[in-house]
């Protein structure tokens, strides 16, 4: 594992937030940013409390975040943290890269200490 | 030493990434069998890693620290889940708190590793499955894919650089 700036707590609430496929179609909707919780609601056989809940689950997780406006609460999807998924693996990649590197140099240190 | 691919598979939140080495494969595995090699190449070099067990059976444990600039500990741990010498090795791999029991919130990742002979040296095929294989499923079985795809293509759109 990588420790020195993936930030796990909040990665594993990311992809618990993302588990599920009534807050993966939010996220999507939620775009643009002018979407209301109550607008939002229609699109899916579950009650208005149901939709809010999973709108609070996605905010946590810091995946969107609501504005007011007027009465309304637009709901509108934070890119940065959707990037962070990817971000992390590309961590994941340079770690590899790293290691790799060093396993090559170790491997040439072996072949250059041993008489031939 | 040449890196060949990268498939970076965001719906299936997977990294497979092949390694050319010149070395001979028994000489690559070693890299893996042998503690004092491991902690060489495991941790970043501003973390180098000291390995404590190192039990390559099926079902052992590989526990090892990693020791920061400011002298700071980072305790991890695997899980060997299969192994075959000198070719393949599949193990969990995860953090452990200071006393190096496994921080149960913390993803882990899956990692396969696979040598075989090329062109005279070893091909090392790595493929490492983010968080947890059950989560994984859940979340290949929900449809991730394309949410998340849609998602993040419409992202790179709005953001700069």
């Amino acid at each position: 594992m990588v420790v020195d700036d993936i930030d796990d707590e909040a990665t594993s609430q990311v992809f618990h937030a993302l588990a599920d496929t009534t807050r993966r179609d939010i996220l999507r909707r939620a775009v643009s940013g002018d979407l209301s919780v109550s607008r939002l609601a229609e699109h899916y056989p579950m009650s208005f409390a149901a939709v809010q809940k999973h709108v609070a689950v996605l905010e946590r997780a810091g995946l969107v975040s609501k504005q007011r406006n007027g009465r309304e609460h637009l709901v509108k999807t934070n890119p940065r943290a959707v990037r962070a998924i990817r971000d992390t693996i590309d961590r994941l990649e340079n770690a590899w890269f790293g290691r790799i590197e060093r396993m090559a140099r170790l491997l040439d240190e072996d072949t250059k200490g041993q008489p031939t | 030493m040449t890196v060949t691919s990268v498939d970076k598979d965001l719906d299936n939140l997977t990294l497979t990434l092949v390694a050319d080495f010149e070395a001979p494969v028994a000489e690559v595995w070693q890299l893996w069998a042998d503690p004092r090699k491991l902690e060489r190449w495991w941790g970043p070099p501003t973390y180098p890693a000291t390995v404590e067990e190192h039990d390559l059976t099926p079902g052992g444990d590989v526990t090892y620290f990693m020791t920061g600039p400011e002298g700071d500990r980072h305790r991890g741990w695997w899980r060997v889940d299969a192994v075959e010498p000198p070719t393949s090795l599949e193990f969990t791999d995860g953090f452990a708190d200071a006393d190096g029991k496994p921080v149960a919130d913390m993803p882990v990742t899956t990692m396969r590793m696979r040598l075989t002979e090329h062109d005279g040296g070893t091909r090392m095929e790595m493929r490492s499955t983010f968080d947890t294989r059950e989560q994984m499923e859940q979340l290949d079985k929900m449809g991730m894919t394309e949410g998340l795809k849609q998602a993040v293509g419409q992202m790179d759109a709005l953001l700069p650089g």
